[in-house]
């Protein structure tokens, strides 16, 4: 939406992740019933999503006016000094929850068995995924964003604060980023590099659904999640390299994504 | 004519390290001419043609893998072969690579060229048999224009016969680069960059320009990329992970994209500073990180863009 490319988003969604670890490991040692874990990660989830505000005040603004190259590589910056705070911080070895992922048992749907974690994760998500659209669509706060996005100066020469809206923008990407991280933990191990390999993911589903699009962000999210458990299924090898082979495929064909509008 | 002067006195200091510096700075400066080397390429397509790739690691790790592959599979251990069949299968994978990527340019050929990086990063990891997956593969000692070198001790190889090789193969790739980007074509990959439509309008053809520099980059890069096996002795994955594009990115910025050789002095500077600040703590990232900030929004044209900016009348615009 912001124009930026954000290398630095998975190092946001690492970050999500340790400090939803340390949460609840706070809240376990504090006694609290398991069966409510999930509030403390989603709280500390969003509440991290504060640090968007430093790095966007910090850093980011000053490169708005610049060449996109030096954003992008002012995102980077942000991605070698995320990894290595949160080496700082929480040491090498990779954290997790323990056995709280299956706190709230497992339910046999269509045959498979699914633990409901990720059930609650999935409506999340979803919840998460509505709630965005109905801000962008349905809002006035959504309009100005869109109509920064698609065009600066003219938005600007009606009253609208950039600054502010940017702002706004970012720290709301690193909140749910810092959120994604923190609910996807309980499932698998905080790592340090699980930040800088997220941001090819992610970008991977971006590229195949279509920049500047929610609802083509959703798809094609779901689309890297469908190929990839086929893959894995199939053809290990060729998991992840499938995936970048089709955003290459993507890229040169639809650039604007496989769901996104034709050129303008 | 000081700048030529210049020139002639940095070689000078660098073929005298082995001789007056410790054996350990000696070493340090073998990954600094491979650097160099890849930079030189690189800053073909960021500087002169205004493309920046976030994808060269790839061409990097192939020139790497190549010589590990040619010395540890294929029993092949002439160097020169090495570096010309680096250069070669650099050429050969730039060619379809370029002609994608270039149609973009900006937040897309950065991202494209990514991608690719990635594609072939995957590729060393998960085909074990030919590239040794994750813990990469030996890269065994080279001999050097035909001389066999292997009952030399390893340091002595390496601060002597291999490190003046380097040398060497810097100071060609820096003339060859010199001529190219003094050449007419250079001169169009500029026009290319500070105007892409004027450009077009002079009868300049824009993407035919930046696919060669594009697949000239990658060649510098594949033959850099060879360079840095040998001190290790072992190339792996991270070689061409997409972090370390990042990295030699940085290198470029770090020493002024603007200027002949502003990334050469990036990349002197980013291998001391690196291994320094690594003996003092091990988060070298997090200071990297605050540093590549601050070059960005104070120096966006890098150390020979600070040296110029206090000696306005200095040729740094070579």
């Amino acid at each position: 939406m912001q124009k930026i490319f954000n290398l630095a988003c998975g190092s946001f969604y690492a970050l999500g992740a340790y400090v939803g670890v340390s949460a609840v490991g706070w809240y376990v040692g504090a006694g609290g019933p398991p069966a409510l874990f999930i509030v403390p990660l989603a709280v500390a989830g969003l509440a991290v999503g504060a640090v968007g505000v430093v790095v966007e005040r910090g850093l980011l603004r000053f490169v708005y006016d610049r060449d996109e190259t030096f954003q992008l590589l002012m995102t980077f910056a942000v991605v070698l000094m995320m990894e290595d705070a949160i080496r700082l911080t929480w040491g090498t070895a990779p954290r997790s929850t323990g056995g709280l992922y299956l706190a709230y048992g497992q339910v046999r749907i269509l045959g498979a068995t699914a633990p409901v974690y990720n059930l609650i994760v999935i409506a999340a998500s979803l919840a998460i995924a509505l709630a965005i659209g109905w801000l962008l669509t349905r809002t006035a706060f959504g309009r100005i964003i869109r109509a920064t996005a698609d065009n600066r100066d003219m938005a600007e020469a009606l009253g609208v604060d950039m600054r502010r809206v940017y702002a706004k923008v970012f720290t709301l990407g690193t909140a749910l980023g810092t959120l994604g991280g923190a609910l996807v933990i309980p499932a698998t191990a905080a790592m340090s590099e699980m930040g800088i390999e997220l941001i090819v993911e992610a970008f991977a589903v971006v590229v195949i659904g279509g920049l500047g699009s929610m609802r083509c962000a959703f798809v094609g999210a779901l689309a890297v999640g469908i190929l990839r458990s086929i893959a894995i299924s199939v053809y290990p090898e060729l998991e992840m390299l499938l995936i970048y082979l089709i955003v290459i495929a993507v890229l040169v064909v639809r650039p604007r994504g496989l769901f996104g509008g034709a050129e303008a | 004519m000081k700048g030529a002067l210049l020139v002639a006195l940095a070689t000078a200091a660098i073929a005298a390290v082995p001789l007056v510096a410790s054996t350990y700075h000696a070493l340090l400066m073998l990954p600094f001419m491979a650097y160099a080397v890849v930079l030189l390429g690189l800053n073909l397509l960021f500087g002169y043609t205004g493309l920046v790739s976030f994808g060269h690691a790839l061409f990097i790790g192939l020139g790497a893998y190549t010589g590990a592959f040619l010395t540890t599979h294929a029993k092949i251990r002439s160097l020169e072969i090495i570096l010309i069949a680096a250069a070669v299968l650099g050429a050969l994978v730039a060619v379809p690579v370029a002609a994608l990527c270039v149609r973009y340019v900006k937040i897309y050929f950065g991202m494209l060229t990514l991608a690719f990086g990635m594609v072939f990063y995957t590729f060393v990891l998960k085909f074990y048999r030919l590239t040794g997956g994750d813990e990469g593969m030996p890269f065994l000692r080279p001999s050097l224009l035909g001389q066999s070198l292997d009952a030399m001790p390893k340091i002595d190889y390496l601060v002597g016969p291999y490190y003046y090789y380097s040398l060497g193969v810097l100071a060609l790739a820096a003339f060859g680069m010199w001529r190219i980007v003094h050449s007419p074509f250079g001169l169009c990959l500029k026009t290319i960059r500070d105007n892409p439509t004027k450009a077009e309008t002079l009868g300049i053809g824009v993407t035919r320009h930046r696919f060669y520099a594009f697949v000239i980059s990658a060649v510098y890069a594949a033959v850099g990329g060879a360079l840095l096996g040998p001190p290790t002795g072992n190339v792996d994955p991270t070689l061409a992970y997409w972090t370390h594009s990042g990295n030699i990115v940085f290198m470029t910025l770090l020493g002024g994209f603007t200027s002949f050789f502003g990334p050469v002095v990036g990349a002197f500077v980013f291998i001391y500073l690196q291994n320094w600040v690594m003996s003092v703590v091990p988060y070298w990232r997090l200071i990297f990180g605050a540093m590549l900030a601050a070059i960005v929004i104070f120096a966006p044209e890098g150390l020979m863009g600070l040296v110029s900016r206090r000696r306005p009348a200095s040729a740094a615009r070579a």
